[in-house]
């Protein structure tokens, strides 16, 4: 066999088969990753999306540090019962800040791609204390402590820095500004000026004491202000609109 | 303590460093009962949720340490273990490097405490399967570095001529491992004195680089290098070699070939441009191939020696675990399939899926190396006990069937329960009326998982005896049985 013979060259020569093998791997990565980082080919550019607020940033570590993506997915596919339960399906253009993405794998519990605004933020402070006590059937472990804790928000500079070297378009008067925007987006209007924070990310922002303790910018602050405006940065009525109109 | 500087291999005579070995092997078993402890302990949090102490011992904590101790603590020093001693064996060299292979242990179980610690305190770069932090990251690439030091300069001064089949699947495992390490841990952190980073890819792109890493956990990790076990440990076993050399090439080079592709059929319908998806998919049914050409050659070997399969379990764990491996290869492309994708995401079906790979393929696999090496390697002629291994073969083999037996109904009724329709058009169920759904098939799991644990304590009892010397001498007296009978039992 001749396949055979050639083939002992590579059992021989540990050099040859180490390279082989190299090289045998690093296709299907290459074919399927790199053409991905053209990113027009990749993200519909939508526009409406911007980066986390310093204090949204706090609730998306929290997500993370707690392993929140564990049980729940932030990816609603476009079938039509997932359409029906969650709303739109999800573009890739609103995970483009998530570093890394928070698609999930599993649905322990519902997706919450688009839970922002779908509970009041009492509601979420009440179910995150004890899941059981609001939805009795539910096996979520509770998240008490996370209103007892104070939100670090010292060094949210740093963390926008960091963001920014990997691509998200921070300013530099977000950087500079990242404690104060926190701290007015969890005292809200009436006790702080949203001013900045309003006029860096936009009339939209939700900006109000979240977790019912207005002299403590907690971490559940923090996690319900993420949860908040997950899924609702993207107009889709507008979308749509756009799209019977290119018809 | 359990003795493990015999310096010399006992039973060949040869220069080898077993040392290295013995470690491993006793970290493989006792990250072994941990993990699957924690798995347990999981399993019961999600049946009965009081179970979570907040916050260091909730299930979004606990989850990844049971996830990294079983792959990486316990799988990963069974590698570690299995490689060393196969690469010795099959080269006829003492292991390179000196003190370099001990290093390898040390730092490897350092990586483990370390990424284990983070978990529990909330340490996390937040990716399945790749959650430590860059500190962790880099101190592994340091470890894993030293470890394709050891292994690959001592298959360069062999004294073989030819590189053994089962070197190859290690060879490509330990390559492999480090470019998606390394490929999917770039990460910019917050502070040079802090733990937080962010990942560099976002969205899309993270996502694929990181179903890239994460299938490739399985594919080289949980499959190349468990393949390397299966191709020395088999056919020692059976004392028969290798079924078909011919097929062990095309088996290597498809497999590592077309593995690489699989990833996209984590993200199917998602964001994920779909000419990805179709390729993803694509490349994992082809998988199926290369996949039972494998468990075919493994099987096969034992041609001509069937009659021991029936009367050594140590035997038996091997080819049921090859028998696992085929049932979910073949389990993996049907599931990576568009449209049967659509009802098995997001749902329980895929933790069977995984389960029945790692408890039944690598689980057992491992067990059966184990039982081979732990006697060879503290120089005793035989196991303890050999009914204590057929007693875990049947205990274990349970638990799997009820796990993975539980996941496939839950699984499908909550793929089936979020699509399905009232006569008005709207959705039946609520979300939560899903959940309440599984609570059965949770508590199975959990039994399922109980039993799973039990074995594991069953097979580290008789090592202890093992390694201490003992033998149940009552099972051994009808030694004036026919020759082959005998045979087996060493």
């Amino acid at each position: 066999m001749n396949f055979l013979r050639k083939h002992e060259k590579l059992e021989r020569n540990s050099v040859l088969l180490l390279i082989f093998a190299i090289l045998a791997v690093l296709v299907g990565g290459i074919v399927e990753i790199v053409p991905l980082f053209r990113s027009e080919t990749v993200v519909n550019p939508v526009g409406q999306v911007r980066p986390y607020t310093p204090l949204e940033l706090v609730g998306y570590n929290i997500y993370i540090r707690e392993g929140c993506y564990v049980c729940h997915s932030q990816q609603i596919r476009p079938l039509r019962d997932e359409v029906a339960r969650y709303g739109h399906y999800s573009l890739a253009a609103e995970s483009m800040y998530d570093h890394p993405f928070q698609w999930g794998s599993k649905r322990t519990g519902p997706d919450l791609a688009r839970v922002g605004g779908k509970y009041s933020d009492d509601w979420h402070v009440a179910h995150m204390k004890d899941p059981r006590g609001v939805v009795p059937e539910s096996i979520m472990p509770p998240y008490s402590f996370l209103s007892k804790r104070a939100a670090k928000i010292d060094d949210l500079d740093k963390h926008l820095k960091a963001l920014r070297i990997v691509g998200v378009p921070y300013t530099d008067e977000m950087v500079e500004n990242a404690k104060d925007d926190a701290m007015a987006q969890a005292y809200g209007e009436d006790r702080m000026d949203i001013d900045g924070l309003v006029e860096r990310y936009g009339e939209d922002v939700n900006a109000r004491d979240f977790d019912g303790q207005p002299d403590l910018i907690s971490e559940m602050d923090a996690l319900i202000a993420y949860m908040q405006v997950l899924g609702t940065m993207v107009d889709f009525s507008a979308a749509e609109n756009v799209e019977e109109g290119a018809l | 303590m359990v003795d493990t500087s015999v310096s010399k291999s006992p039973t060949s005579g040869h220069d080898y460093n077993d040392d290295v070995v013995r470690l491993f092997t006793l970290a493989t078993i006792f990250w072994g009962v941990v993990g699957f402890t924690v798995g347990l302990l999981i399993a019961l949090q999600l049946a009965f949720p009081g179970l979570n102490i907040e916050p260091y011992l909730n299930f979004g904590r606990l989850r990844p340490v049971h996830t990294s101790a079983v792959i990486f603590a316990f799988g990963g020093s069974a590698l570690f273990a299995t490689s060393y001693y196969i690469v010795q064996r099959t080269c006829g060299v003492r292991l390179w490097g000196g003190c370099l292979a001990k290093f390898t242990f040390w730092g490897y179980q350092l990586f483990i405490v370390m990424a284990a610690l983070g978990y529990v305190l909330g340490v996390t770069q937040g990716k399945e399967y790749a959650e430590p932090e860059w500190y962790v990251d880099l101190w592994l690439t340091v470890v894993w570095v030293a470890y394709l030091l050891v292994f690959f300069m001592t298959l360069v001064k062999r004294k073989e001529s030819h590189i053994y089949v089962a070197n190859w699947f290690f060879l490509s495992f330990i390559v492999t491992v480090a470019i998606l390490h390394l490929c999917n841990n770039l990460v910019i952190p917050v502070d040079f004195l802090g733990a937080k980073s962010y990942a560099v890819p976002s969205g899309v792109q993270s996502a694929m680089i990181q179903w890239w890493y994460g299938h490739n956990a399985v594919g080289f990790f949980l499959t190349s290098g468990f393949l390397g076990m299966m191709y020395y440990f088999i056919p020692k076993r059976a004392e028969r070699p290798i079924y078909s050399y011919r097929l062990s090439i095309l088996h290597f080079w498809s497999l590592i070939f077309i593995y690489i592709w699989a990833g996209p059929h984590h993200l199917h319908y998602t964001a994920l441009p779909d000419w990805a998806q179709t390729l993803g998919m694509t490349f994992s049914i082809m998988l199926w191939m290369p996949s039972w050409g494998g468990m075919i050659n493994g099987v096969m070997t034992l041609s001509g020696a069937w009659h021991k399969l029936s009367r050594d379990p140590v035997l038996q764990f091997m080819i049921v675990g090859l028998a696992f491996y085929g049932m979910s290869t073949f389990e993996g492309p049907l599931m990576s399939i568009k449209s049967v994708n659509s009802l098995s995401h997001y749902t329980d079906w895929t933790i069977g899926h995984v389960h029945s790979g790692a408890l039944g393929w690598n689980g057992f696999i491992t067990f059966g190396a184990l039982y081979y090496l732990v006697p060879k390697l503290w120089g005793r002629e035989k196991l303890y006990s050999m009914k204590l291994v057929s007693l875990h073969l049947w205990v274990a083999t349970i638990g799997i069937v009820l796990y993975i037996a539980a996941m496939w109904v839950s699984g499908i009724m909550q793929g089936l329960m979020w699509r399905s329709y009232d006569d008005m058009g709207f959705l039946e169920y609520s979300f939560v009326e899903s959940v309440m759904a599984m609570h059965p098939f949770y508590v199975i799991r959990a039994l399922g998982g109980l039993l799973f644990v039990a074995g594991s304590l069953i097979m580290a009892y008789n090592f202890w005896r093992t390694i201490r010397g003992d033998v149940k001498e009552d099972e051994y007296k009808n030694e004036n049985q026919p020759a082959a009978v005998k045979g087996e039992l060493v």
